[in-house]
């Protein structure tokens, strides 16, 4: 199946699924919820690949789409209009942490499951 | 107060905004190309944002299309791979320009 059509669906499936997250967690809360998580996921295929298409659909569409770094760079950069510095460096740094031990752990998991 | 259409609009936009991300990745492979898609995508978020559209507008493109576009966990995943060096450099590298991209956004939107 031609690639774009499998990060395509993917992307359907990851787009739906945030914006379902958001309409619970509306805000930074849901937007940290979804980086994270999908740092997990993208983190055990890292350790335990799927097959192409499936990498196309998983990896790229679902995990790439779930997850996003616009929502959270306009975030930070609101924190940086208010003044708000303390905030900006608490969320971007905060959401790296999590997201890189994320990785880390998802990775493991990837290994033992 | 929510559409039927409103899951409509963000899974086209997720599939615009993920096999346009695919699409820069094919052309520049690896960690220059999501630090390419996350720059564009957050001065286009900022933009969005910033000039307030009609909700239906807001959900096609910026929750689904720009959202889906950029991408947070490939950035992880990548700076992991990387090591502490290079990935203190990709961090730096996204988070500056992808913050600054951001507020150029926003004030570009902000100006029409």
């Amino acid at each position: 199946m031609n690639a774009f059509l499998l990060v395509g669906g993917g992307g359907v499936l990851g787009a739906l699924a945030r914006y379902a997250v958001d309409r619970r967690l509306a805000g930074r809360r849901g937007t940290v919820v979804v980086n994270v998580l999908g740092s997990v996921v993208l983190g055990s295929l890292t350790a335990t690949p799927l097959g192409t298409s499936a990498m196309l659909v998983v990896g790229a569409g679902f995990c790439g789409a779930f997850t996003t770094f616009s929502s959270f760079a306009v975030d930070v950069a609101e924190f940086v209009e208010n003044g708000e510095w303390r905030l900006a460096a608490g969320y971007a740094g905060g959401t790296l942490a999590a997201a890189l031990v994320g990785v880390v752990v998802g990775s493991w998991l990837g290994r033992v499951a | 107060m929510t559409d039927r259409i409103d899951p409509l609009l963000v899974a086209a936009g997720g599939f615009v905004g993920a096999t346009l991300r695919y699409g820069v990745g094919l052309a520049v492979p690896g960690v220059t190309g999501t630090l390419v898609v996350n720059v564009l995508g957050s001065f286009a978020l900022g933009a969005v944002v910033a000039l307030m559209p009609r909700h239906r507008i807001q959900l096609l493109v910026g929750t689904g299309l720009l959202s889906s576009f950029t991408t947070y966990s490939t950035f992880a995943v990548q700076t992991v791979t990387l090591g502490p060096e290079l990935g203190a450099l990709n961090v730096g590298a996204n988070y500056a320009l992808g913050v600054v991209a951001a507020l150029l956004g926003l004030a570009a939107g902000r100006r029409r």
